[in-house]
């Protein structure tokens, strides 16, 4: 494609030529109009004069017969710029005046007409007339009229000034589109070449910002802002996978390890069956880790917000609490549970208690009850038009700079890797959390960790998006 | 007991064919939905293991069909999906159960010989008995022997869930599911500690223990005299 088939092709260019359009046509009615208008106004001028002569001379004629007639317009006649008159008799044959010639039968129609004519001064040069033939009585007529030249002047002044602004707007206007084309262009085509980068693999890039802050560069920064969001996505995903990778294979091979170590070493039958025993126990820690992903996939899809429904915050932190007490007493632990319901709160209880219960059994196994006592406190309670679940535990707790990563998929602290767990709990109740609008707050619990699932009483709203 | 497996994968089929034979049950199989609806129509078989996604017809349209046609045959439906909301639609096609994959075959068989036994099963009674252990359903007692056994209310459904399917081996997810009525996978093993606890108040003392653990399956309370 050429430059200026380029040029051309763009949606700017055709608003320049179809503006251009409208205001060309726009220029030329009003000139148009006002052209019209002046010659209708010389028009009327004329025949008012006429009109006023001609009832002038008509009064001259009944007072002092053809004779005064005839002396009034000699004098008139020879007065410069004067009008234009002829008194002939019944016959034809001219008794007063300037006019020299005159096409054949104008006399013979009374009344007004627009007639070429030559003056008796100036026999050689043909002027335009508008003339008004009357007859009086005695058979003698007058001819009184007014030159046009004045009019067709004017007028001519006023179409030919028409005819230039019309070129100039048009030469102007095209001038103009075809300067802002090229400079939209120009940005656009950055834009676009900015984008080919990216496309090609270089997420980092970013789109240029030349700050006047017009709807060029608000969309450059939104897109920068998408760019952002991406390259985070993607360094999340790269994260996550790496994590996989490392977190499952590390089972993986553990397994493999278990059954080529059985079919070397194991002599008895009780061999292979412990062998084969603890190879199942490890799937189904995969498999768990597996859920454990799918589910957090699916909160963050945002698919479960189809069913949610009124449930009861504070019947699910009894319930929970419930299910963990005896795990919490068996550690030594003490697990309180302060829950006055019910607390109605829009979401998924599903979720919601799975969120919860990896909150408690988080809090279960880091929790040391190292002589002191050891406590869990599982409340829920509400503030504003929040419902806050809350677990708290008086154990080591999280040091603040490593709280928003722990959150994220996989991240277990170097002194949990000992623990059994998928690394996966605290990014749950993050995705469940956000999942119903809401969010996960990590919080020191002065000693411990306090950890809040804050979930919006309504549940979320439906974005009109 | 006779089964009948809905499964298009025919790895998937066989295995479970050849697994459920060797614990002594007769397994049947059908590789799609039109032929899985013709097979169960007669009504012949304990129980249908139906995939949910089978060609020509999927597993929850065969299990509506079957219902409105009258045949109460339990099933159990398996999928790869697995999500919450999977499983109410499942149910509420008419299937009795839903196991997501991947599963275990002990979870699998635990199941599907509750659902068997279900039709006949001792829901109607209203005290269990296993050995000397005495459950009343209406008036919430246990004893053991002469003895009289205080239970929490949780325990006492978790003893009532047992005993009812008493000589079955019951998962973990089952007792998590229809005991709590939570369908999600608690990353550490609650339920064997709330075994351990009722354990210790129906077993410990007697010579003879009526909880067991089944390795690599679940829970199971049996008179181990008889």
């Amino acid at each position: 494609m050429t430059a200026l088939g380029k040029l051309i092709r763009t949606t700017t260019f055709k608003l320049t030529i179809v503006y251009l359009t409208v205001f060309s046509l726009f220029a030329a009615f009003l000139l148009g109009y006002f052209a019209w208008n002046t010659r209708r106004l010389f028009t009327q001028q004329i025949n008012a004069t006429v009109d006023a002569e001609v009832n002038g001379l008509a009064e001259q004629y009944r007072s002092g017969g053809i004779r005064r007639l005839v002396q009034v317009i000699e004098s008139r006649s020879a007065q410069p710029g004067s009008s234009l008159y002829l008194v002939t008799t019944a016959a034809g044959e001219a008794l007063a005046g300037n006019v020299g010639y005159l096409p054949m039968g104008t006399l013979e129609k009374p009344g007004w007409s627009e007639t070429e004519y030559r003056r008796l001064d100036d026999p050689a040069g043909a002027h335009h007339a508008l003339v008004r033939v009357f007859q009086l009585p005695g058979g003698f007529r007058m001819l009184v009229g007014r030159d046009l030249d004045d009019r067709e002047k004017v007028h001519n002044i006023v179409i030919s000034a028409g005819r230039w602004s019309v070129a100039l707007v048009v030469v102007l206007g095209l001038a103009g589109g075809f300067f802002v084309t090229r400079r939209v262009l120009r940005r656009v085509d950055a834009m676009t070449e900015t984008t080919r980068t990216i496309v090609e693999g270089d997420l980092s890039g970013r789109l240029f910002v030349a700050g006047t802050g017009d709807e060029l560069d608000r969309l450059a920064e939104n897109l920068n802002a998408m760019l952002e969001r991406i390259e985070a996505l993607m360094r999340g995903l790269q994260e996550v996978s790496d994590n996989i990778a490392h977190d499952l294979k590390t089972p993986l091979t553990r397994m493999r390890n278990r059954a080529e170590e059985a079919l070397r070493a194991a002599t008895s039958e009780a061999d292979y069956r412990a062998a084969l025993e603890r190879t199942i126990e490890e799937s189904d820690a995969l498999m768990r880790t597996f859920n454990a992903l799918l589910m957090i996939a699916r909160a963050e899809s945002g698919h479960a917000r189809e069913d949610m429904a009124d449930f009861d915050a504070a019947e699910v932190a009894r319930g929970i609490a419930e299910l963990y007490e005896p795990l919490a007493e068996e550690k030594g632990l003490d697990l309180k549970v302060e829950a006055p319901g019910p607390i109605t709160v829009r979401g998924n209880r599903e979720l919601v208690s799975q969120a919860l219960s990896n909150l408690v059994d988080n809090a279960i196994k880091y929790a040391v009850p190292d002589g002191t006592e050891g406590t869990v406190a599982v409340t829920a309670g509400s503030e504003d038009s929040r419902v806050l679940l809350t677990v708290s535990d008086n154990g080591p707790g999280i040091a603040e700079t490593d709280r928003p990563r722990v959150v994220e998929r996989f991240v277990r602290l170097e002194r949990s890797r000992s623990q059994p767990g998928s690394g996966l709990g605290l990014s749950l109740a993050a995705a469940v959390a956000r999942l119903h609008a809401g969010e996960l707050i990590l919080t020191d619990n002065h000693p411990g960790l306090k950890a809040v699932i804050a979930l919006p009483r309504g549940g979320p709203v439906q974005s009109s998006g | 007991m006779r089964l009948l497996i809905v499964e298009d994968d025919r790895d998937a089929a066989d295995y479970l064919i050849k697994a459920f034979r060797e614990v002594g049950h007769v397994a049947e199989h059908a590789a799609d939905g039109e032929d899985g609806l013709a097979l169960a129509e007669d009504g012949r078989y304990d129980v249908l293991v139906v995939d949910r996604m089978l060609p020509k017809r999927d597993g929850l349209s065969l299990i509506s069909t079957l219902r409105t046609q009258g045949v109460e045959t339990p099933a159990l439906i398996l999928s790869a999906l697995g999500q919450v909301d999977d499983r109410i639609k499942g149910l509420r096609a008419g299937g009795d159960d839903y196991l997501p994959k991947p599963y275990s075959f002990a979870e699998l068989l635990a199941r599907v010989e509750v659902l068997a036994r279900r039709r006949g099963g001792r829901s109607e009674e209203t005290v269990y008995r296993v050995a000397d252990l005495e459950l009343d359903r209406m008036s919430r007692e246990v004893r053991r022997g002469k003895e009289k056994i205080l239970l929490q209310p949780r325990e006492f459904r978790l003893l009532e869930y047992l005993m009812k399917h008493a000589g079955q081996v019951v998962t973990r997810t089952m007792l998590l599911e229809n005991v709590w009525d939570y369908h999600f996978d608690p990353q550490t093993n609650v339920i064997d500690v709330h075994i351990s606890r009722l354990r210790s108040k129906i077993d410990k003392g007697f010579s003879q223990p009526l909880l067991h653990t089944v390795r690599g399956a679940g829970y199971m309370i049996r008179d181990s005299a008889r």
